[in-house]
């Protein structure tokens, strides 16, 4: 008897090529995006915006339509779908440089006006896709090209953490921190994705998941490594957790 | 109702100009002289069913014209000058991705915060662009509040029958001032966008939208067809008002709210035995070099004249190449008080008689 082990999701591209470095979270985390639109039925209906960063290749990746934003204005480009396609579902897919650094205007002020999007935040504590510089998350300590003795808060300031300070804005429905270290965490992050995916079917407010992701190329480590660094020093400064629901209320 | 003639400011004209132009989503941070059109659609778009929404700034204003652009539907952002500066990352993008949209900017004087006098500053600006990159922003400039409602218009069709950014370029004159101007119906086909949009992947295959293009054939290719554009348009939707050109000496050059004025002077020349004309040019991006080319054959010379120290003027000279001995004057003011009838027509006397009598004589008594 034949059993399905394993099937592409319909909302991952046929002739998909992982263009992400070997041992990237990237990967784990664009196939759960996919599961969660296949399973909620959206892909048909979905538009989603691929910002600056590792994650600009999302347009070979979703099988879905998707626009570019500018580098950090990933947000404000899904307002603009958003509010002139409201029957459409629309998600962001965007690195914590893009996000909490050039991005951070553009992501509070779409979260104050409640914009029923869904964005996911892939935080790796570094700016990957130029090679290893120091980001608005990288740890006090932390060596990069950026900071080649380790983050000094004197000089370069502190990390920022991002879901603490979105799950204040009213018009955030749902914002979870997961990570991908181990399969208990992947089901759990996937959970999550999708809890924040119905915040947006619901209409009850922005969706909001932040990945803790590693970057073994430029952390310089194995992703066996780099998964022990997300389960260790990361996840102390970074709890994971949900830190909002208004979706499981809801339901 | 909105086919009669009424009293209108030029930013009214302009935000219903683009509510019956079909605008289904308006994004705006407020500036001066501009913001009655914030203002007029924040009620409007939501009463007609539309979308407004009040961006935190300028960078996301675009950013979100980008977004809605890429769906297909006409959509609309305003601003001013300094503010629209902050724009220039978004409306690269937007021409890269060939996404219609319209932008309108109502000039203030600058540099910097300069102040909200009338100012045509901002020329080079729009039409050399501030973004990176090999790009052109269509650029109409209307030089009465009708024009502001037709031009409105014409920006929309441009820009989604061409998927190219459009830019209105008014100023604080024309969007502060008012006159009989008549909102009539939008005179233009609607042009079908569902071949490229993106509305999700149902029963066709996913499209995406993207600047990015690391093949070096494909990125040149790109720009090779942009440019191939925005021929295409200056052929089939170039606008310009030729007034006495037919036997006239010396031509005056001029656009938008000044050009109203430098008319009146010439027409005041007329009166005075001058042989002068005006042209003034509506589209100025892509620049109607082969026009300006024409008329120069024909002068003996060309006075240029804006609210800004010489930026049309480089067009002007530029569309002189091959055409021999043309001598080009300039008079300008960058910004505050506006030039007068009086003004101008001493300029263009002064100008004839330099340039005209001199070759034929009549001067040197």
């Amino acid at each position: 008897m034949e059993q399905l082990v394993y099937k592409r999701p319909e909302s991952i591209k046929e002739d998909f090529k992982i263009p992400f470095c070997p041992g990237c979270d990237h990967g784990v985390a664009v196939r759960l995006v996919a599961e969660v639109l296949d399973e909620l039925g959206l892909r048909e209906k979905t538009i989603g915006v691929a910002s600056v960063g590792c994650s600009v290749c999302s347009y070979d990746i979703f099988n879905v339509d998707i626009v570019e934003a500018q580098h950090g204005r990933s947000m404000a480009v899904a307002t603009g779908i958003k509010r002139s396609k409201p029957d459409k579902i629309v998600f962001t897919y965007q690195g914590d440089g893009d996000l909490a650094s050039i991005g951070i205007a553009e992501t509070i002020h779409a979260m104050a006006r409640g914009e029923k999007i869904t964005t996911i935040c892939i935080n790796n504590t570094t700016y990957g896709m130029t090679g290893g510089q120091a980001g608005p998350t990288t740890l006090l300590g932390q060596v990069t090209t950026t900071t080649v003795n380790g983050r000094n808060s004197e000089t370069s300031g502190f990390p920022l953490k991002i879901s603490e300070l979105l799950k204040e804005i009213d018009g955030v429905a749902y914002v979870a921190r997961v990570s991908l270290d181990s399969p208990k965490s992947i089901m759990n992050a996937k959970k999550s994705i999708k809890r924040a995916f119905e915040a947006q079917v619901k209409g009850l407010g922005t969706g909001f998941v932040e990945i803790l992701s590693t970057c073994p190329t430029n952390w310089k480590m194995t992703p066996q490594q780099a998964h022990e660094r997300v389960r260790g020093e990361m996840s102390e400064v970074f709890v994971p957790g949900v830190y909002k629901d208004k979706v499981s209320e809801a339901i | 109702m909105k086919k009669e003639k009424k009293l209108l400011k030029g930013n009214y004209a302009i935000a219903q100009a683009a509510i019956e132009a079909g605008c289904q989503s308006y994004f705006a941070y407020p500036i001066t002289p501009q913001s009655e059109i914030a203002e007029y659609m924040s009620s409007a778009m939501p009463e007609n069913g539309r979308a407004y929404v009040a961006a935190e700034s300028e960078v996301a204003a675009i950013s979100m014209v980008l977004g809605a652009g890429s769906t297909g539907v006409k959509t609309m952002t305003s601003s001013s000058s300094c503010a629209v500066a902050l724009m220039q990352e978004g409306l690269s993008f937007i021409a890269s991705d060939e996404i219609p949209c319209v932008l309108v900017n109502v000039m203030r004087a600058g540099p910097g915060l300069g102040y909200i006098y009338a100012s045509q500053g901002d020329y080079f600006q729009t039409t050399k662009g501030g973004g990176n990159g090999d790009y052109k922003i269509v650029t109409y400039a209307p030089s009465s509040v009708q024009e502001c409602i037709d031009l409105t218009y014409k920006c929309f069709y441009v820009s989604q029958k061409y998927r190219t950014p459009v830019c209105l370029l008014a100023d604080g004159m024309l969007a502060q001032m008012m006159e009989p101007a008549i909102v009539g119906e939008y005179p233009y086909e609607e042009i079908d966008q569902t071949s490229w949009a993106l509305d999700g992947a149902k029963n066709r295959k996913p499209r995406f939208i993207a600047s990015l293009d690391p093949d070096q054939e494909s990125l040149r290719k790109r720009v090779v067809k942009l440019f191939e554009k925005y021929k295409k348009i200056l052929d089939e939707e170039n606008m310009f008002e030729k007034y006495e050109i037919e036997g006239a000496k010396l031509v005056v050059t001029a656009f938008g709210s000044i050009a109203r004025i430098v008319k009146a002077a010439v027409k005041k020349a007329r009166k005075n035995g001058l042989n002068v004309g005006l042209f003034r040019p509506i589209m100025l991006n892509p620049f109607p070099e082969k026009i300006v080319a024409e008329i120069a054959q024909k002068v003996d010379g060309i006075l240029d004249i804006e609210l800004n120290c010489g930026q049309m003027l480089q067009d002007i000279k530029s569309s002189l190449a091959g055409v021999k001995n043309i001598p080009v004057e300039f008079f300008g003011r960058p910004a505050g008080k506006m030039m007068t009838v009086d003004e101008i027509y001493e300029q263009i006397e002064h100008t004839y008689k330099k340039i005209v009598e001199k070759k034929y004589g009549t001067a040197c008594i």
